[in-house]
């Protein structure tokens, strides 16, 4: 397709992780001026799994993002999507907005970043923009109003009110989405990008700003979407009980480099993890401890 | 040669004035992010105040010293522009922070509509002549074939703009409000956070901008010794590309590029053709904001996700 | 740089909680009027005019800065009262807990229709009304006149209040389309009717060879380059004699036909073939239906386009152009179209205008002609389309129609032109619809498709 397809991928520079990757992140570097953001990373998302990235503030977690979802070109390093047919691209290459076109990447912002003045329902099918500019013949035919694009559109409509249903705002379909409360707005956002079908969905900070309440019906759209949908997860998260709770795998990143990488139950009891993640406070790290549910550990 | 430094001169000392305008400009992009499109109007506004001032001066108060008169009307258009700025700001900028993305450029775009046919209505649609007030030239160089000068009146634009440049360069760097100002630059909610006092800041930048574009707009009278409600427009537009590509929010680049503005205008004339020197300095502004929006001393903007 | 980003979370204006006090609220009108009288000192003040001679003669008008601040000083008092009033009724209200009055009913569903079927039926209405086809010829041109920016200003809503994209050298694409057709016909003989979808493909070709580079430049860069892209245009057109006719722009362009039958007397003329009696008016009537039509495709277009994806897509663009590029959407095509679709219509009003005067010149295409029609666009609110078709009656129509008015000659002396203070109040209601209703008049955005009632 172009420059950036390659079906036979390069065996994979990076050791361990997921055996079945569908996206292989490979020695990343991103410098901001003088600025190491992001150094030497390297990680694996396993196809199927739910991948947590972690690490304090600054640690370059939303850059880390920025670099997978096309917003910003690597300085150094490769970032790989292979789909389940094999095609890989080489995400670094694409232009912004082909990431999700072609590669099928999704993404939503720490800032929700919503269409406000939109519907609930418009904001679904500007996600489906790709196949149904495809059925208007690119507007010539939908301008005459010709009844391939009207099929098209049914379909869209019926595709975008089954996600309607699953997060629970059949009753606002037709509201501005400016108007729906925090949490409503979260959901809305991850089910406007499940919309563009992404093989890899990537969250930035989904539970942040949520009561408990919505935090829960959060955990619960993000297992139906591993369960019942081919799509993989990366988040940013810091909300640790949300993390420990449904990931499959998670790298820790600190100050830009990578620390760690594991499963819950491995990050649970690394070291280095606690102590660059939680600071040398002796108090919180007990807190925090607990929180993990690690009694006991010492540094 | 002797052709090359006269237009020079000329270059430098319209330069000078549209490096005055294009300060306005950068300050209060840099503060507000917006681009003050009234601006340009505030300084065609600036230049009627100081052509009745020195009216009234001259024809009513029979002052007859240069000097004197030059430094009142200069102080008066000073004072009465930087109100008009001050009230701007205040009616149709403040109320709309917090607004959609082009809010604020929309209702500069009406205060410029309202200050040209303002002074339109007030003064009439024709041009305003005054006699030249001072005639004298400094000859610098003399053959045969060419005289380069010097008149008194490029030499009092020049050093009144470079006496206002480093009173206003002390004043930004050295004093609290300069501190304050360039705080609310950076990040505004921590300087409101700080104890400053945000909206004051932003007023003061907005009257500072007026004030200096009515030493602009009393120069640009001095020199032109004519001035009409349509001259705003043009010489707006000229200092806003010379604030962009000096690099928008650098004051020492709006300074220096409006002095190539001003030295390109003058030479293209001058060599190629004085009919399309406002389609050269409106193609400078194209290609540098397609090419380098952040301009010859600007910071690269990074994009916020 | 702390900034909301969407309309949907307009702050409101300052309204003062408590109904604050007479004394206070005298001060503060005071104040206003103190600070018109610093504002008014010199320029309103003293009037310069040419005298005898070279010099200039100044003239004291005191008694205007006084009405001036007295003015103003009343209105702030009244304002003051009112939002005083009002934030006090909203207390109450919420309060006692009642709801919010119910919105009135929606405008657009009874204006639409009203302000459609009185276009359709001008011609007629003025011929009865004036006693007269001839003798309804002032309201027949006046017709024209609005429905011109009626499409021109429909045309940039789709720039501007679909796409959110601020375009302040929409005139040149006009221009373009008005040399287009001026040129064309008189150095190559061709017909209108081959020129008019001519003028918009080549308008459209202008709006994506200036498009293409500029349109990833943020909002108000956007603006000036389109600006400055406007103006150059203009200088062009001035400056190049041999390809424009320079200032004195192009003369004698063929008049319109009827599709090829000329407005003519005599045989073969559009009276004989139809079997009237040869009017001159004829022509006039056919031109308003001419650019009626014009307009009415251009709005049937542009609500077409709102209901497809392409269409979602500029609105998305408006509200969010990140997210949208985090949707696959190829943000620089998509305004491109937005852009070059609205270009288009300028072209075709364009090539219009020159068939209707006759007559181009590049005077007619400044910077001012760019703004009445932003302007059109913003009053009307932006994105609604019988918002811009009203306030394009109001900012055209009007001032035109208070020209001919007695009394207020009677009131404000022999010389008063309310055209000089056309532009003057455009100014400043852009500068209060910004501050006050910054979504327009009418400002109720229907959505482009609806869930609820539709079979499944």
């Amino acid at each position: 397709m172009t420059l950036a397809t390659i079906q036979d991928a390069p065996p994979a520079a990076v050791s361990g992780g997921p055996d079945d990757a569908v996206l292989i992140v490979d020695h990343l570097t991103m410098r901001f001026g003088g600025l190491t953001a992001v150094g030497d990373v390297s990680f694996k998302v396993g196809r199927g799994d739910i991948t947590a990235l972690i690490g304090p503030n600054g640690a370059g977690k939303t850059t880390v993002f920025n670099c997978i979802t096309g917003f910003y070109k690597p300085t150094e390093g490769m970032i790989r999507l292979r789909q389940a047919d094999g095609a890989t691209y080489m995400l670094e290459r694409l232009p912004g907005h082909d990431v999700n076109r072609v590669a099928r990447v999704a993404r939503t912002f720490q800032n929700i970043r919503l269409f406000p003045q939109m519907t609930v329902l418009e904001n679904l099918l500007v996600a489906m923009h790709k196949p149904l500019m495809r059925a208007s013949g690119f507007s010539l035919a939908g301008i005459l109003g010709l009844s391939g694009y009207r099929k098209a559109e049914a379909a869209a409509i019926d595709k975008a009110a089954a996600w309607i249903a699953r997060i629970g705002l059949t009753h606002r379909a037709d509201e501005p989405a400016g108007d729906l409360p925090y949490g409503d707005q979260r959901r809305l956002e991850i089910a406007r990008a499940m919309c563009t079908d992404p093989v890899l969905l990537c969250l930035d900070e989904p539970a942040a700003g949520l009561n408990p309440r919505e935090s829960g019906e959060l955990n619960t759209l993000l297992r139906l979407i591993r369960d019942e949908f081919d799509t993989s997860v990366l988040l940013i998260e810091h909300d640790m009980s949300v993390v420990m709770k449904i990931s499959d795998r998670i790298v820790v990143l600190d100050y830009g480099i990578k620390i760690a990488d594991g499963t819950p139950e491995q990050i649970r009891t690394d070291t280095r993890v606690i102590a660059a993640y939680l600071g040398v406070d002796d108090e919180e790290v007990a807190a925090v401890e607990a929180e993990v549910g690690l009694t006991g550990a010492s540094a | 040669m002797e052709f090359f430094a006269q237009q020079f001169i000329n270059g430098l000392t319209l330069g000078s004035i549209y490096g005055l305008i294009a300060l306005g400009y950068t300050m209060v992009f840099g503060i507000i992010g917006m681009v003050n499109f009234a601006h340009g109007d505030v300084f065609m506004l600036s230049s009627f105040i100081a052509l009745i001032c020195f009216l009234i001066l001259t024809t009513w108060l029979g002052l007859t010293s240069v000097a004197l008169v030059f430094l009142i009307v200069l102080i008066l258009a000073m004072v009465l522009t930087a109100l008009w700025g001050w009230a701007i700001e205040r009616v149709a900028y403040r109320p709309l922070r917090g607004s959609f993305r082009l809010a604020p450029l929309i209702s500069a775009i009406g205060v410029s509509i309202f200050l040209s046919n303002f002074v339109q209505v007030v003064q009439g649609a024709r041009n305003k002549p005054v006699p030249p007030l001072v005639r004298e030239v400094f000859v610098l160089f003399q053959n045969e074939q060419y005289t380069v000068t010097l008149s008194y009146k490029q030499a009092i634009i020049m050093t009144t703009t470079a006496a206002l440049l480093a009173g206003f360069w002390y004043l930004v760097q050295r004093t609290s409000f300069g501190r304050a100002q360039r705080a609310c630059e950076q990040d505004r909610r921590m300087a409101a956070l700080l104890g400053i006092n945000v909206d004051r800041t932003i007023s003061l930048t907005f009257v500072l901008g007026a004030a200096l574009a009515a030493v602009a707009g009393t120069l640009y009278l001095l020199y032109y010794g004519v001035v009409s409600f349509s001259d705003g427009f043009v010489p707006g537009v000229k200092a806003f590309t010379a604030a962009v590509l000096g690099g928008i929010g650098s004051l020492p680049g709006a300074v220096l590029g409006g002095l190539i503005i001003g030295l390109i205008e003058t030479f293209w004339s001058a060599y190629f053709s004085i009919e399309y020197k406002d389609v050269a300095a409106f193609l400078i502004l194209i290609v540098v904001l397609i090419f380098k929006p952040s301009g010859i001393l600007g910071r690269p903007e990074v994009e916020k996700v | 740089m702390a900034q909301g980003s969407t309309i949907g979370q307009v702050a409101p204006t300052v309204a003062p909680r408590s109904t604050a006090a007479l004394p206070a609220l005298l001060k503060d009108a005071a104040l206003f009027a103190l600070v018109t009288l610093g504002l008014a000192i010199p320029v309103v003040a003293y009037r310069t005019d040419l005298g005898q001679g070279t010099g200039l003669v100044l003239t004291g008008r005191w008694g205007l800065v006084a009405s001036l601040c007295l003015a103003i000083f009343v209105l702030r008092l009244a304002q003051r009262l009112v939002l005083a009033e009002v934030s006090r009724r909203r207390d109450a209200r919420i309060l006692a807990g009642v709801a919010a009055p119910p919105v009135a009913v929606r405008p657009a569903r009874i204006l639409g229709p009203l302000t459609l079927a009185i276009a359709l039926t001008l011609p007629f209405l003025a011929a009865f009304g004036s006693g007269g086809l001839s003798e309804g010829r002032y309201w027949i041109d006046l017709g024209i006149l609005i429905l011109t920016y009626v499409m021109l200003g429909w045309g940039l809503n789709i720039v501007v209040g679909l796409a959110g994209l601020l375009d302040l050298g929409y005139v040149a694409f006009y221009a373009v389309g008005a040399y287009s057709y001026a040129l064309l016909s008189t150095v190559f003989g061709l017909s209108f009717w081959i020129c008019l979808p001519l003028s918009g493909l080549f308008a459209a070709a202008f709006g994506i060879l200036l498009g293409f580079p500029v349109l990833r430049l943020r909002g108000d860069y956007l603006a000036i380059v389109t600006l400055a892209f406007g103006e150059i245009i203009r200088l062009v057109l001035i400056n190049w004699t041999d390809f424009s006719g320079g200032s004195a722009g192009v003369s004698s362009i063929p008049r319109v036909n009827f599709f090829g039958v000329p407005f003519a007397a005599g045989e073969g003329g559009f009276a004989a073939l139809f079997g009237l009696s040869f009017n001159p008016m004829h022509r006039v009537v056919f031109l308003y239906y001419l650019i009626l039509v014009l307009a009415l495709i251009t709005n049937l277009v542009t609500l077409r386009m709102r209901r497809l994806p392409l269409g979602r897509a500029w609105e998305a663009l408006r509200e969010d152009e990140i997210a949208c590029r985090s949707l696959g959407i190829d943000t620089t095509i998509t305004k491109l179209t937005a852009f070059a679709l609205g270009a288009m219509f300028a072209g075709f009003a364009g090539s219009f205008f020159a068939v209707r005067q006759g007559f181009v010149s590049p005077e007619s295409f400044n910077f001012l002609e760019s703004a009445i029609i932003l302007a059109i666009v913003v009053l009307g609110g932006m994105g609604s389309q019988i918002g811009v078709a009203i306030a394009a009656i109001a900012m055209v129509g009007a001032p035109e129609l208070l020209r001919n008015l007695g009394f207020l000659r009677a009131v404000f002396g022999e010389g008063f032109d309310p055209n000089e203070y056309r532009l003057l109040l455009f100014g400043l209601a852009m500068v209060g619809m910004m501050v006050w209703r910054p979504r327009g008049l009418i400002s109720e955005r229907t959505p482009s498709v609806r869930l609820a009632g539709r079979k499944s």
